[in-house]
């Protein structure tokens, strides 16, 4: 069974003291339980259903509205290029290719050892550093398929 | 011109509470907190600044429908979750100044008699969220927040709050849904938030770059914000400039700016061929061809005018290698894909009309397919519960009519 560890425990009373209203910390618990967990499973709603007080169900529900809360398990780098209007004028797609030819995915996919995944996805707010990508917590600005190149190799040898 | 907004934005330890305070930081609140609350709304309310997410609402006249003394605590709630395609000013500020926002929020929640707030950030910019905490940290630290703000006995909190991926949450009833921890679906108005938002209480939303300007106007006195601007759209704003031009970036300028100036000055000219059209507001508001941007000027009235919006400020320049049907292929998947789904005329029409397009430019269109789009645009407009169905409807009337031949062409091919 699934359960967070102290520091999580900690981060998760934290979270609850910012609301006046338990229900309202559902999203940041939510997020925490992926950075723990890596994604929302069924098994990982049961937990914060069970702590929180509501039916797993409602978290699941919960998740499934919001992009970034994944519903299936994603790498260990996610990386999400955009695909709207100023990204996709700058050039996204050549960028795209490249991730295909090297990492051998659609978008959606995960290469088998866990490591990438990679979704197209909407407006980042980099317009004007277009193309615009996003892993984890970074965003990688003004993207080639050169640059894009380097990024993963970058990436695989963290 | 004097800079509201980005006066220190290019000063590399602005993000510091010291060197923002060196710089007249601060000043705005010590200022507002020696007036009575009341003055302070008549001061934003005298200064004509509208929100800047992209209704244009009267902020000081959204502030003053707060009622007060009704036993219940009123909520601010700063609307950072700035998702709309070609927008990417709120990002500035919050990388750059962000002790300007939280000036302006704790004015802001002075003058509504809030004691708790919190700042919807979108999840993708976490990492613009550290730079924040890390200006709120050390704005607690300073006794500027918490216990007592700024010395006077009025205890006030400020957290962050991170969004998790939903274009929908900017719309202010959903923001405060997802803020409730629940799908992030969009309220039937009324009742309006400023009777009933948050947990059922008082509630002000307001955007990152209109509680910004707050701390100037306060300090400068609502007269000197006034002045500038035109006779409706007062003030400045920022403009988001992005697409074939040779220097993208964010640019603030007095609002009635013309249009054309903005592009060849400030971003340095159209790249790669000659203007085609332009969005002036965001993907949500209709394009503008070349010609119909000469002489517009950048104010709510103007660009209504000329038959678009002000909208969010998030420039977007097409040259005439562009084909646009393509553009509105990529606008229409984003609408479909961000529709919540409550309303069945967004939920179904953003989808159709996407597939219609897509269809489209693969080259697999007919010709009554373009007409359907207007039938798909009459099915949704003013069909639904918030304005994103709207939002949709607007860049596909606007590309189809403007630029009908080429979406022909596509058909023939």
């Amino acid at each position: 069974m699934i359960q967070f560890n102290e520091e999580a425990m900690r981060r998760y009373q934290t979270i609850i003291s910012h609301y006046p209203e338990k229900r309202a910390a559902v999203l940041p618990v939510l997020t925490l339980a992926q950075r723990e967990f890596g994604w929302i499973s069924p098994e990982v709603a049961d937990y914060v259903g069970n702590l929180m007080g509501y039916p797993p169900s409602d978290m699941l529900s919960v998740a499934t509205f919001y992009t970034m809360l994944h519903k299936k398990p994603a790498g260990k780098y996610h990386m999400e290029i955009c695909r709207n209007v100023s990204c996709w004028l700058m050039g996204t797609y050549a960028c795209v290719d490249e991730i295909k030819r090297r990492l051998k995915i659609e978008p959606g996919g995960i290469t088998p050892d866990g490591k990438f995944s990679f979704a197209l996805t909407e407006c980042l707010g980099s317009c004007g550093t277009a193309p615009a990508m996003q892993v984890g917590d970074r965003y990688f600005e003004n993207l080639t398929p050169q640059k894009i190149g380097e990024i993963i190799e970058k990436l695989s040898n963290e | 011109m004097n800079k509201v907004l980005l006066a220190n934005v290019d000063q590399p330890d602005q993000t510091n509470i010291d060197k923002y305070r060196e710089r007249g930081g601060y000043q705005g609140l010590q200022k507002a907190l020696a007036m009575e609350q009341t003055a302070v709304i008549d001061e934003v309310k005298a200064s004509g600044l509208r929100g800047r997410g992209g209704a244009g609402f009267p902020t000081g006249m959204k502030w003053g429908f707060v009622p007060r003394n009704t036993g219940k605590a009123t909520y601010l709630l700063c609307n950072a979750d700035e998702s709309e395609p070609g927008t990417f000013k709120d990002r500035l500020l919050l990388e750059r100044d962000p002790h300007m926002l939280i000036e302006g929020m704790a004015i802001a929640c002075y003058a509504l008699d809030c004691h708790l707030s919190y700042i919807y950030i979108r999840g993708e910019y976490e990492f613009v969220a550290y730079t924040v905490q890390k200006a709120l940290d050390e704005a607690y630290a300073a006794k500027i927040l918490g216990p007592s703000l700024m010395g006077k006995d009025y205890p006030l909190d400020i957290f962050i709050h991170l969004g998790q991926g939903a274009y929908i949450c900017g719309e202010e009833t959903s923001l405060i849904e997802s803020l409730e921890g629940y799908r992030g679906y969009p309220r039937l108005k009324p009742p309006f938030p400023a009777v009933s938002g948050f947990l059922a209480s008082p509630t002000v939303v307001n955007n990152v770059e209109t509680l910004c300007a707050v701390p100037w106007i306060v300090k400068n006195g609502a007269a000197a914000y006034s002045a500038m601007g035109t006779e409706k759209s007062k003030g400045t704003k920022l403009f988001s400039i992005s697409g074939h031009v040779s220097k993208p970036g964010t640019y603030e300028v007095e609002l009635g700016y013309p249009l054309m100036d903005l592009i060849n000055n400030e971003a340095g000219g159209v790249t790669g061929g000659k203007l085609k059209a332009v969005i002036p507001g965001g993907s949500s508001v209709p394009v503008l061809t070349a010609a119909e941007c000469e002489g517009v000027t950048l104010d709510y009235e103007a660009l209504l005018k000329a038959g678009s919006m002000l909208g969010s400020g998030g420039v977007i320049v097409f040259n005439d290698t562009v084909k646009m049907p393509e553009v509105l292929s990529v606008i229409a998947d984003f609408y479909a894909h961000e529709s919540c789904g409550q309303c069945t005329p967004c939920r179904e029409g953003t989808g159709w009309a996407a597939k219609i397009l897509r269809n489209l430019v693969a080259g697999k269109g007919k010709v009554p397919d373009i007409d359907l789009l207007y039938k798909i645009a009459d099915m949704m407009e003013g069909k639904t519960i918030c304005p994103l169905a709207d939002a949709d409807v607007m860049p596909i009337r606007s590309f189809v009519t403007k630029f009908r031949s080429e979406f022909e062409s596509f058909c023939a091919s």
